[in-house]
């Protein structure tokens, strides 16, 4: 979309297996997708669809011994993928951070919020403890907390589930990222919530050249942030489409039965809410071909067979299925 | 905080009072006459006769309970039937040396144990995790008179390094607090490992993770002090039981400490004394488990005592 920009993220071929006693699950297999300087992509697909992999992949934050990653992680120039874990960690919580779901979760019970804040501009700012303290007050006045100078010696049990994704957000934001893997950051909050959240990083995102990778499965935060959209559905990519083109006409049965299955306010109350059939397969056992079809309305022979190489139509519209053709 | 206090020293006077209703009535169902022990075998009905009435065994076992509550009241624990000195004095001369052997031991267990607790939950089903398991499973299956002699054995009979028992020099103190501490290391290494198992597998230590700590930091700064609870709680109860239950370390190495006062007087059936110390017990297990409830709200800021 930005024409002649280089992208920040390039990810080619990012394959992630986790080796269980059951056996070896690929939850990542084959992603790629790039992210621009100061762009919100938004990183689409169901539960357990490799979201998340992908981005904890990308910072490393997987165990090691229990995980393989193939691929390549092109940032700024480096493979992340080959850096040796001590330039891999300077580069964690600096130049590249990460929201989590769990805001309850997430934040750790027994140290305080602006400890919490204040490690990482220690370690990546080489603030002292005094300026680092400051700055973490002056970071939960940006992402707009109340009272900062109070709430900044509080422990996260004190404060609601929002004001907690908001310290989150902060602690992020706190070394001046360039990117930012914000993973499903209102899904456990309340919607009204949900709503100031959203504002809020859409504010924050405004005054930054910061990118975020926006992972959701919700296509309202999409719609609202994202200005480019990849979908994944079983660990591979199906779909990527500029925002507006993707909400107007998806290509790929799969992306056309998520929007279908978003509830339509007004709409006419007695039909029921449009679903996908089936579920997510097992990675342990995928289906053979392409790895939708058993939960395709528009099945074909050839869809069982084999899985659907990737076709693009322009540099920024791609999609993975046999139905898929030029004059489609 | 002052008012939890208050509380909670004015709860230990029950339980002391339960101890003691309880010990009295178990003491006196026990076989053996006490005056007959004290007496000898040689000594006329009358010599006894007289030694029970001094020692007031001739009254009604309540009667016995209230006057040992009123002399309880003024601080008095009566005298030894054995020795003629207060039971104050018997237990005062041997608490310290307890309570010195306790403290090693516990300190030892703690230097050893959670480390080595640490350092398994770090590298899960590693060598190292193996041989701490292992370790640990000697550790809690060994029984402690058996130890204390091996120990011994070697270290006192063959080599000649350290001395077989009695108390003087820190040499004294090695062997009975390895004896007594190697137990308890395994238990608290055991502890260790799963509480700090379940924190490093918490969200918060993921986003530690996301923020480029040091893996160090993280681990003692993020993940121990979150896995300390059930870890103190060990350590207390533990500790609790150090107190009290060292007898047979305190035999084997002929330690003068309450443990072994406790079952002269049993063998000798010097009720006063029995009950002394096992009052005294009873105070300080009360007085360990509060401390612990005090280091809880220090450790973890979620609990607060109103």
């Amino acid at each position: 979309m930005k024409a002649g920009m280089a992208p920040l993220l390039s990810i080619v071929g990012l394959k992630t297996s986790f080796h269980t006693l059951d056996g070896t699950i690929t939850a990542v297999n084959g992603v790629d997708f790039d992210v621009y300087p100061g762009e919100t992509l938004g990183l689409v697909g169901e539960s357990g669809c490799g979201k998340s992999v992908t981005a904890l992949s990308v910072l490393r934050l997987l165990n090691p011994s229990m995980t393989t990653i193939h691929g390549q992680v092109n940032f700024d120039g480096k493979n992340l993928l080959s850096l040796d874990p001590e330039e891999m960690r300077m580069i964690r919580g600096g130049t590249i951070s990460m929201i989590f779901q769990e805001p309850m979760t997430s934040l750790n019970p027994i140290l305080t919020v602006g400890e919490q804040i204040s490690e990482s501009l220690r370690l990546h700012e080489k603030l002292g403890r005094k300026k680092a303290w400051e700055k973490a007050i002056q970071m939960l006045e940006i992402v707009q907390i109340p009272s900062p100078e109070l709430r900044v010696g509080e422990y996260p049990h004190k404060l609601s589930g929002g004001m907690r994704q908001r310290v989150m957000i902060a602690m992020a934001l706190s070394c001046n990222p360039r990117l930012i893997f914000a993973d499903e950051p209102t899904t456990a909050l309340d919607v009204t919530i949900q709503a100031q959240i959203i504002r809020l990083l859409e504010h924050l995102k405004k005054g930054s050249n910061t990118s975020i990778v926006l992972i959701t499965h919700d296509l309202g935060v999409v719609a609202q942030m994202a200005s480019r959209v990849v979908v994944m559905y079983a660990g591979r990519v199906v779909e990527e489409a500029p925002v507006v083109e993707l909400f107007h006409d998806a290509r790929h049965p799969y992306t056309k039965g998520l929007l279908k299955s978003v509830p339509v306010l007004g709409g006419d109350k007695k039909t029921r809410l449009n679903e996908i059939p089936g579920i997510v397969p097992n990675l342990l056992h995928m289906p053979k071909g392409c790895s939708f079809h058993p939960r395709c309305s528009m099945t074909m022979d050839i869809c069982k067979k084999e899985s659907p190489s990737m076709i693009h139509f322009n540099k920024n519209r791609r999609v993975a299925c046999w139905l898929a053709t030029d004059d489609f | 905080m002052i008012n939890f206090l208050l509380k909670r020293l004015l709860a230990i006077i029950p339980v002391l009072l339960g101890i003691t209703l309880l010990l009295f009535f178990m003491l006196r169902m026990l076989p053996g006459d006490p005056a007959q022990v004290l007496a000898g075998q040689m000594a006329s009905p009358q010599d006894v006769e007289m030694i029970r009435t001094q020692l007031g065994l001739d009254q009604p076992v309540y009667i016995q309970y209230a006057s040992f509550l009123n002399r309880l009241v003024h601080l008095d624990l009566g005298l030894s039937a054995r020795t003629q000195n207060p039971v104050i004095q018997e237990i005062w001369a041997r608490l310290p040396n307890t309570i010195l052997l306790s403290l090693c031991a516990i300190t030892m267990a703690c230097v050893f144990g959670i480390p080595a607790g640490i350092i398994a939950a770090v590298r899960p089903y590693s060598w190292v995790d193996y041989l701490v398991t292992i370790a640990s499973l000697f550790g809690i299956s060994m029984p402690v008179f058996w130890l204390g002699i091996m120990l011994m054995i070697v270290f006192s009979m063959t080599l000649q390094w350290l001395p077989a028992g009695g108390i003087g020099t820190w040499k004294h103190l090695i062997l009975p607090t390895v004896t007594l501490a190697s137990f308890v290391v395994a238990f608290i290494a055991r502890m260790t490992r799963s509480s700090m198992l379940e924190v490093l597998s918490q969200d918060y230590v993921t986003t530690a993770r996301s923020k480029g700590l040091k893996e160090n930091l993280i681990i003692i700064k993020h993940a121990l002090k979150n896995a300390l609870i059930p870890i103190i709680t060990v350590v207390g109860l533990q500790f609790g039981l150090l107190l009290g239950g060292a007898v047979l370390t305190e035999t084997v190495f002929a330690w003068p400490g309450l443990g072994r006062l406790i079952v002269d007087s049993i063998l000798a059936r010097d009720y006063a004394v029995i009950q002394g110390s096992i009052l005294i017990f009873g105070l300080l297990y009360t007085l360990v488990n509060l401390v612990v409830d005090l280091i809880y709200a220090f450790v973890d800021p979620r609990i607060r005592y109103e």
